[in-house]
């Protein structure tokens, strides 16, 4: 069995002529509650899409769980998938969905679903399209969990919610977490979320994956550089530049540290999650990145 | 699941504070001992307690309550859970006094050299940074 819950290389893909996710190489162990932000049309739904095998790769490959993505429907019994809209029946009720459910994956956990539905206070003949945005994601992560994936792919999952709504929704994902041998990868523009609930960071940017990683890896090897400007402006020894913003006196950088200062004067202070994925996404970096406001495909 | 009593501590997260969701709940345990709100025998809440509760990764509160463990705060016992020990004796508390004494002389020196606070600070956090043990 693999032990690698998304693998990919060069993976690619392409919408009439614009690549909306280009040479893609990253492995992602399992066991891990995966973050993967981004500006928007950055390629997270791309994605995400793909590990879903809801679309196929232009370029490169994709494995899930050691397999092609929707291979067959033993693939696709192993993960779980909630759309950006959490696509549900409109006119079906919630009992209707669990039927489907049932009717079509073979690890069914229909109990867990049921107990957890009467949790949340949900009728079984209530409609889909009557429910509210934080009953319709609860309904859908249910749905998605009494699967027993092995894998849980959720795009945008708190998007739409409010911060109750969000904060049960990602207590039901953790809690399922703590339970199960399940990995989850999900999107997110909310950092402060990304660091409560993931433990490892994928950050997109124009169809790019910039970093990967486990989170307290990058957070205790990215450092925060105060220094005032030399003449000659070398990046430090050891020290790749991820961000830059400097004055006539003074250079702040956000480096990845390949190994400690050596040169003296520098101040050197830690970073946290925000910090990290705003150096990368090109914001506090001193230039404008002309292409960071690029319209958006989603 | 057996739930007879109301938790001794409810931990909470603050996004805004820049500390990472792991310290914020060993910080939490820390000051409650501090404060005498947390007692020898209490009992902690499981980690799947906690994780339901306030929505946070699972690794973030076994990390926490294996830091505290490793401060000697907490102790797990299997099977059971999670509780308070006793506070720290004196003699957990002597080698830290020679310790504080080589500090306080080097911050005279420090001064003497003319260095205001904000230097002495900066120094140090480079020091600390430089000579920090390699993560693996």
């Amino acid at each position: 069995m693999s032990n690698t819950a998304l693998e990919t290389t060069g993976l690619g893909k392409r919408y009439r002529g614009r690549w909306a996710l280009e040479d893609c190489t990253i492995s992602v162990p399992r066991g891990h509650v995966v973050g993967l932000v981004g500006p928007n049309g950055a390629g997270k739904s791309t994605m995400l899409n793909l590990a879903a095998g809801l679309i196929s790769p232009s370029a490169g490959t994709i494995s899930v769980l050691g397999e092609q993505p929707a291979r067959d429907a033993a693939q696709l019994a192993r993960v779980g998938f909630v759309p950006q809209d959490a696509a549900l029946y409109g006119w079906l009720s919630i009992e209707d969905h669990l039927r489907l459910g049932a009717h079509c994956n073979p690890a069914w956990d229909g109990t867990a679903a049921h107990a957890r539905l009467a949790e949340l206070g949900l009728g079984a003949r209530q409609r889909a399209g009557k429910l509210s945005g934080g009953q319709r994601a609860q309904l859908s992560l249910t749905i998605a969990l009494a699967k027993r994936p092995e894998l849980l792919l959720l795009d945008e999952p708190v998007a739409s919610l409010d911060p109750l709504a969000r904060r049960e929704f990602l207590g039901l994902m953790m809690s399922t977490v703590a339970g199960h041998d399940v990995s989850i990868v999900l999107s997110s523009h909310l950092v402060s979320d990304i660091e409560r609930v993931c433990d490892y960071l994928i950050v997109l940017v124009h169809s790019r994956v910039r970093v990967a990683g486990e989170i307290e890896e990058l957070l205790a090897t990215h450092h925060r550089l105060v220094g005032a400007r030399s003449a000659d402006d070398a990046a430090p020894v050891n020290q790749t530049v991820i961000a830059a913003s400097v004055t006539d006196r003074q250079r702040l950088l956000v480096v990845r540290s390949d190994g400690p200062v050596v040169e003296p004067g520098w101040i050197i202070e830690s970073v946290n999650l925000e910090d990290l994925v705003l150096a990368y996404m090109g914001q506090g970096a001193v230039r404008q990145d002309p292409l960071a406001t690029v319209p958006v495909a989603s | 699941m057996a739930s007879e009593s109301v938790p001794v501590i409810e931990f909470y997260l603050d996004a805004s504070s820049g500390v990472s969701p792991y310290l914020q709940l060993v910080h939490q345990v820390r000051r409650a001992r501090k404060l005498g709100t947390l007692r020898e025998g209490d009992q902690l809440p499981t980690v799947r307690e906690v994780v339901a509760s306030i929505a946070i990764n699972p690794n973030t509160v076994s990390k926490a309550y294996r830091e505290l463990e490793h401060e000697g705060l907490i102790a797990a016992r299997v099977g059971v859970g999670t509780f308070v020990t006793a506070s720290m004796s004196d003699a957990d508390l002597a080698p830290l006094v020679p310790l504080r004494h080589d500090l306080e002389q080097w911050l005279v020196r420090a001064r003497a050299a003319g260095l205001d606070d904000e230097a002495i600070e900066a120094l140090f956090r480079t020091a600390f940074r430089s000579a920090a043990p390699v993560a693996s």
